[in-house]
C-alpha cells in the first residue's frame, strides 16, 4: 500500500496569524505580505465573494490544512473521482455535496489517506489533529464499549474535555450507555463530541445529520459553526441533503465524478451545473440554507465586514486569534480555473 | 505435594491460556475465528517442516502460519473469491499437507494425535520455559499496541483517519496469532487451538462493560478451564486437550444462565 500523501512543515513569517488549537498544542502560520492583501480584501471583494473573482488576485493566507490536486481515485476500470482540485483551509467551511455514488466519501477518504490517489497527489498539514465523524459506527454486541470509552478511542483527552464535548453536543447523559444501545441520533451526536474531543484542527464530518431529527439537526450544524468559530479549525463535511447546507458553510462542492461547481452557497444555488446535477429543484430551492442561530454575521456587503470577533461571550483563552480576512475569497479558486471541464464560474446576481 | 508432570502442564497451559485470553477478544470482535482456524490447521505443515530440517517445530509452526496469514491477504486482495471460501480451501489443504507431509517421514514416529488434540501431560520444562517466554512476549507486545488494536477493532476508518496505525496493528496481530498458536500446540493441538481463543472470551463478553475488562476475564476464564480440565482428565482419564475444551464450554454454558443481576446489561 502506497499512499502519495506528502507531509509538508509549513514555515512562519509575517505577522499574520491563525492560530489552530490542538491538543497541547499551539500552531501557528503565518503568510508574508499579508497587509496588502488585507487591503486589497477589504477594499475589492466582499466577504461573499462579490467583487471581482477572487482567486486571480488574492491568495488565500489561512494555512492549507488538507489539499487534493488533480485528484483521480479509480476503481477498477472506473474513475469514481477525477481531476478533483480542493483545498480545506484552516477556519473555514467546506460542504461537498452531490448524488449518491458521486464520490463524496471517496474524496474524504482520500484526504484523509484512507485510499491511495491513483492519480495527483494529496497534501496533509504535518501534525494535522484528525476528527472525523463517520457515516457510521458498525459495532458488534461482542464489542462491549461504552460511550465513555468510545470518547478516548484513538487519543486520551482529559475527563474534562470529554465531559465537556459530550456536553456541547447535548450527549452529557448518553456517557455510561453503550454504544450498541445508541439510537441513530444518540450516535451521531456522541461520534460528533468524540471528534470534538480531541481538539481537531481539522473536523471531518460525513454526513454528521443522519438519523438526527430537524430541530437536532439545526443545532449540530449551529454547533459545528460554533466550533470552527471558538477554535478556529477548519471543517470538511459531507452533506446527504443536496438542499440542505449550513449557513456557515464557506464554500460548498458539487461532485460528481469531478467538481461541478464550487462556491458560496447563495451562490451555486443558481449554478446551471447544480440544476444540471440535482434537478431543477434545486434552483427551485435554491438550497435551503441553514441560518444556524450564532451571533456573527455572514451577510455584510459593505467590505468591512470581517468580523468574526466575538466580544460577547467567548472565554479569552478558548479563542485563538482568529482572522478571517483572506481565505474566504479562495471561495472561487478550484471553480474557475480555466481549462478544466465541469467548472463553469458560479453564476451571479440572478 | 502434586506431581511434577502437573504442575508442568498446569504451567503451561495456565500461561497458554492467559495469552489466549485476550488475543481471542480480537478473534472475536473481529470474527475471525475462521481465519485462526486456518493458521492453527496450518501448523501441522509447520511441524512437518520442523522435523524434516531438523529444526525446531515451533519455528516451523511460525514460519508456516505466518506464511498462510500473508497469502491470504494477498488471495484476499484479487476480491474474485469469498474469503470465507478462500479460508476454507486453505484451511482444509493446509491441514491435508501437514497430514501428507508427516506421512511422507515415514522415517520419524511421529505421535499424530499429540499434534492434533495436544499432549499437555507430556510437556518438558523446556516446553514451559517456551510458553511462559512466548507467552510473556505476547502480552507485552498486545498491551503495547491494545489501544491502537481496539481503535482499529472499532472502525478501521476512524481509527486510521485519526492517526492510527492500522496496518502495524494488523501485522503484529497476524504475527501475535502465529507465536500463541505455536505455543499452544502441544496443549490442545492443532484442531482446538482456536476454541482457547474463542470460547473464554465468549464466556467473559456477558460480564464485562469494557474492552481491558473482556480481557482480563477472558483469561481468568481460559485458566480456570485449563485446571479444570486437566483436574477432569486425571480423574476420569480422558484426553488432556479436548478435556480442557470441554471445561471452557462448560464456563461458557454456565455463563448463559441468566443472573438477575445482570438483567438489563449490555
Amino acid at each position: 500500500m502506497c499512499n502519495i500523501i506528502t507531509l509538508r512543515k509549513r514555515r512562519t513569517s509575517g505577522h499574520m496569524r491563525v492560530r489552530v488549537r490542538g491538543p497541547g498544542m499551539a500552531r501557528s502560520a503565518a503568510v508574508d505580505g499579508c497587509d496588502g492583501m488585507r487591503n486589497a480584501v477589504a477594499t475589492g471583494v466582499d466577504e461573499r465573494g462579490r467583487g471581482p473573482d477572487a482567486a486571480g488576485g488574492v491568495r488565500a493566507v489561512s494555512p492549507v490544512l488538507v489539499e487534493a490536486r488533480e485528484l483521480g481515485i479509480r476503481r477498477g476500470d472506473r474513475w469514481l473521482l477525477r481531476k478533483v482540485d480542493l483545498a480545506v483551509r484552516a477556519g473555514e467551511i467546506v460542504t461537498v455535496i452531490g448524488p449518491n455514488g458521486g464520490g463524496k466519501t471517496t474524496l474524504l477518504k482520500a484526504l484523509l489517506g484512507l485510499i491511495a490517489a491513483d492519480e495527483g497527489r494529496v497534501e496533509r498539514d504535518a501534525g494535522l489533529v484528525v476528527g472525523y465523524v463517520p457515516q457510521r459506527l458498525q459495532l458488534e454486541w461482542t464489542m462491549p464499549l461504552s460511550v465513555d470509552r468510545l470518547m478516548t478511542l484513538t487519543g486520551r483527552p482529559s475527563a474534562d474535555a470529554v465531559d465537556e464535548a459530550l456536553r456541547s453536543t447535548g450527549a452529557a447523559h448518553l456517557k455510561e450507555r453503550a454504544v450498541q444501545a445508541l439510537s441513530g441520533g444518540e450516535l451521531q451526536r456522541v461520534l460528533l463530541a468524540r471528534a470534538l474531543a480531541r481538539r481537531p484542527g481539522l473536523l471531518v464530518l460525513d454526513e454528521p445529520v443522519q438519523g438526527v431529527d430537524f430541530t437536532g439537526e439545526a443545532e449540530l450544524y449551529g454547533l459545528i459553526g460554533e466550533v470552527r468559530d471558538r477554535t478556529g479549525c477548519g471543517v470538511l463535511l459531507v452533506s446527504h441533503d443536496l438542499h440542505v447546507v449550513m449557513a456557515a458553510t464557506d464554500r460548498v462542492i458539487c461532485l460528481d465524478g469531478g467538481v461541478q461547481c464550487s462556491g458560496r452557497p447563495r451562490e451555486i444555488a443558481a449554478d446551471p451545473a447544480l440544476v444540471r446535477l440535482f434537478g431543477p429543484r434545486s434552483a427551485e430551492a435554491k438550497l435551503a440554507v441553514y441560518a444556524h442561530d450564532h451571533h456573527h454575521d455572514h451577510h455584510h456587503h459593505d467590505g468591512s465586514a470581517h468580523d468574526h470577533a466575538h466580544p460577547h461571550d467567548d472565554p479569552p483563552d478558548a479563542h485563538g486569534t482568529h482572522e478571517h480576512a483572506a481565505h474566504d475569497h479562495a471561495a472561487h479558486d478550484h471553480g474557475i480555473r480555466p481549462g478544466r471541464p465541469g467548472a463553469p464560474p458560479p453564476a451571479r446576481g440572478a | 505435594m502434586p506431581d511434577e508432570f502437573l504442575v508442568r502442564a498446569a504451567l503451561a497451559g495456565v500461561g497458554v491460556a492467559l495469552v489466549a485470553g485476550p488475543l481471542g477478544c480480537f478473534v472475536v470482535w473481529r470474527r475471525l475465528a475462521y481465519f485462526g482456524d486456518t493458521m492453527a490447521h496450518s501448523a501441522l505443515l509447520g511441524v512437518a517442516f520442523g522435523l524434516a530440517l531438523g529444526i525446531s517445530t515451533q519455528i516451523g509452526v511460525l514460519v508456516v502460519a505466518l506464511t498462510v496469514a500473508v497469502l491470504l491477504a494477498v488471495l484476499e486482495r484479487l476480491r474474485t473469491i469469498p474469503s470465507d471460501t478462500l479460508l476454507g480451501i486453505l484451511s482444509h489443504s493446509a491441514l491435508s499437507i501437514g497430514l501428507v507431509a508427516v506421512g511422507f517421514m515415514a522415517w520419524l514416529r511421529v505421535d499424530l494425535l499429540a499434534y492434533l488434540f495436544g499432549d499437555v501431560l507430556s510437556v518438558s520444562w523446556t516446553d514451559v520455559a517456551t510458553v511462559l517466554a512466548g507467552g510473556a512476549g505476547v502480552l507485552a507486545i498486545l498491551a503495547w499496541l491494545w489501544r491502537d488494536l481496539v481503535a482499529a477493532t472499532v472502525s478501521p476508518d476512524l481509527a486510521a483517519a485519526e492517526g492510527v496505525n492500522v496496518l502495524r496493528s494488523r501485522v503484529a496481530f497476524t504475527l501475535l496469532m502465529a507465536v500463541v498458536i505455536a505455543i499452544a500446540m502441544k496443549i490442545v493441538g492443532v484442531l482446538l487451538i482456536t476454541s482457547l481463543l474463542i470460547i473464554p472470551a465468549a464466556t467473559a463478553r456477558r460480564f464485562v462493560g469494557s474492552p481491558e475488562a473482556m480481557a482480563v476475564v477472558a483469561a481468568l476464564a481460559g485458566a480456570v478451564a485449563v485446571l479444570a480440565g486437566l483436574a477432569f482428565s486425571l480423574v476420569a482419564d480422558t484426553p488432556s486437550g479436548p478435556s480442557i475444551v470441554v471445561a471452557a464450554l462448560a464456563l461458557f454454558m454456565l455463563s448463559l444462565v441468566p443472573l438477575p443481576m445482570l438483567a438489563g446489561r449490555r
